[in-house]
């Protein structure tokens, strides 16, 4: 500092103390809980690896074996299939409930009410049965001739009711999901886009649902992890996919124990892969949500790294 | 004297049982400046948005350089028009929001280039190089790729002119641009206006800014109860009201 501008402060009368130093608060309740759940946590994980039951050898002979492997696929398919099925369906329906039309809205409002009222199984063994419920579907005139019809059961087949069950089981639930998204964003958005002239299509998928997506992804991701979990239902009509295949190995062999963890890693591996997809997702939607983006965990990662490296040297 | 260019005739207009338009006539020519002053909820900003048909008219009509607006008149009959063809007719009526309403997912240029590209079919390309003379124009040249909470409010209603701008509207209307600002954001937006003003774009401006409209405006509107009360040249409104009314508002604000 230029002491030629400023003039000199005033000797103190009394000397001033030196800079004091803080003591951080010591929580001692906080360190003896810490230290009571890692004793817990140790004992699980020592269970883990040391109680026979686990039958890790058996777990490693299963868990990648062809047959589990190709039903964690198709697992993940249905999964697929249900979801993009779903949440198109599901956002048809949403913009019906937000419809001036009260026919739209009222059959929007109605279906979402029944399909959220019945049980998945129920539903899907509903749909097993198709074909005592219609022995034909056809098409034609409404009330009059048929020109075309099929036999129901050719028609869509096992997996085809399982993936037809659980669209129309997740479309209710996606139908809220993402009209709880679109009446979240500001009504002004709307104004601005119909003051522009924007055509009325465009203002939806350009101006509404971009910003929507906000709200919607977290509940979304909720209800795909849900879907991904709720496809082992489906074991009701013997369709192959993960659950199912490991009962049928059990039941073969009695090693209930390590083939249910078999499932239960699959599934937490499928699960984790999902929620790495929604964190990205997420974050792609919230351009312009925030004056700066907050870095992604690995150029985080890349961060911490560099700066370590820097003390060090 | 230059042909009308916003001609609003006998607009009522009602939510519920609350009559906020009582009987609105209003005509502003080509390149004129039109302020619009009065108390809050005086139905200035109703007004405004009838213009562009935000909102419907209970009663009367509204049109601009000749073309009704959100009804096609047939004999004795006004039918009303579907949205697709509202929503091409708008794209005359810029319109200024108090909020900005800028896409908040949509950098500075995609803001400005949106509605050319999907309402005007105009290419992109040549969509964005009208766009970035425009922001240079309100001098926001280098913001182009920020989004708009990356700004200040003063710079995001100069966006939001621009875009608006950006469809060459025949007639701009502002609905009170500067009154979501910090008062040290004011001047700038009005010194966008006022360039406009300079440029023969015409404008209605609804405000509390009575030092803008004594600057700019050729015509003073003093709107209350539904009602314009007067109307004029700045000098004969602001200086020398007629009516009881205009003084008793007048002498609040100034």
């Amino acid at each position: 500092m230029s002491s030629d501008t400023i003039s000199e402060p005033a000797t103190r009368a009394v000397e001033a103390p030196a800079e004091p130093k803080v003591v951080p608060t010591r929580h001692y309740a906080r360190w003896a809980a810490g230290a009571a759940v890692v004793v817990l946590v140790a004992q699980f994980a020592h269970g883990l690896v040391t109680n026979p039951v686990w039958e890790w050898g058996v777990f490693s002979d299963y868990v990648l074996s062809e047959t589990i492997v190709r039903a964690a696929w198709v697992t993940l398919q249905l999964t697929a299939y249900a979801t993009v099925l779903g949440f198109l369906l599901g956002t048809v329906l949403a913009f019906m409930r937000l419809s001036r039309s009260p026919v739209l809205s009222t059959v929007a409002w109605t279906y979402i009410w029944v399909f959220r009222s019945i049980p998945m199984i129920v539903q899907l063994v509903f749909w097993f049965n198709l074909s005592a419920l219609y022995k034909e579907l056809g098409v034609g005139i409404p009330f009059g001739p048929v020109f075309w019809s099929v036999d129901s059961n050719t028609l869509i087949g096992t997996i085809g009711a399982a993936v037809i069950g659980l669209t129309l089981h997740q479309a209710a639930y996606a139908a809220e999901i993402v009209r709880g998204g679109v009446i979240a964003v500001d009504p002004g958005q709307l104004e601005a886009a119909a003051a522009l002239g924007i055509p009325r299509l465009r203002q939806i998928r350009r101006i509404v649902l971009p910003q929507a997506m906000r709200a919607i992804l977290p509940t979304a991701g909720n209800e795909i992890i849900g879907l991904l979990k709720g496809t082992s239902v489906v074991y009701v009509m013997s369709i192959g996919e993960l659950f199912y295949q490991v009962q049928v190995i059990y039941g073969r062999n009695g090693r209930v124990i390590p083939l249910l963890l078999v499932a239960t890693a699959w599934y937490v591996v499928l699960t984790s892969l999902l929620s790495v997809a929604q964190y990205y997702v997420e974050r792609r939607y919230a351009r312009g949500a925030d004056r700066t983006p907050p870095p992604t965990p690995l150029q985080r990662v890349r961060r911490f790294v560099t700066s370590a490296r820097k003390e060090s040297a | 004297m230059s042909a009308v260019m916003v001609d609003v005739h006998g607009v009522h207009k009602s939510f519920g049982p609350l009559e906020v338009l009582r009987g609105v006539d209003l005509q502003v020519r080509a390149g004129e400046v039109t302020v619009v002053l009065g108390p809050s909820g005086s139905g200035k900003s109703t007004l405004l948005r009838t213009i562009n048909h935000l909102e419907k008219v209970g009663r009367g009509w509204v049109s601009i350089d000749g073309e009704l607006i959100g009804y096609r008149r047939s004999g004795n009959k006004l039918y009303e028009l579907k949205e697709k063809e509202v929503l091409k007719q708008r794209t005359n009526i810029g319109f200024v929001f108090q909020n900005f309403n800028l896409f908040p997912h949509l950098t500075v240029l995609q803001n400005l280039v949106e509605a050319p590209v999907s309402a005007r079919r105009r290419p992109r390309k040549e969509a964005e190089e009208s766009a970035r003379r425009l922001l240079d124009r309100v001098g926001l040249a280098d913001k182009a790729d920020a989004y708009p909470r990356q700004l200040s409010g003063g710079q995001q209603q100069r966006v939001a002119i621009a875009r608006a701008l950006a469809l060459e509207p025949k007639v701009l209307l502002f609905d009170e641009p500067t009154s979501a600002l910090d008062p040290e954001l004011v001047g700038e937006v009005l010194d966008v206006i006022k360039d406009l003003a300079r440029t023969g774009t015409t404008m209605i401006v609804v405000t509390h800014e009575i030092g803008f409209a004594r600057e700019v405006a050729d015509t003073v509107v003093f709107m209350d109860a539904g009602v314009v009360v007067e109307q004029g040249p700045p000098s004969a409104v602001l200086d020398a009201p007629r009516h009881e009314r205009t003084r008793a508002f007048l002498s609040k604000v100034l």
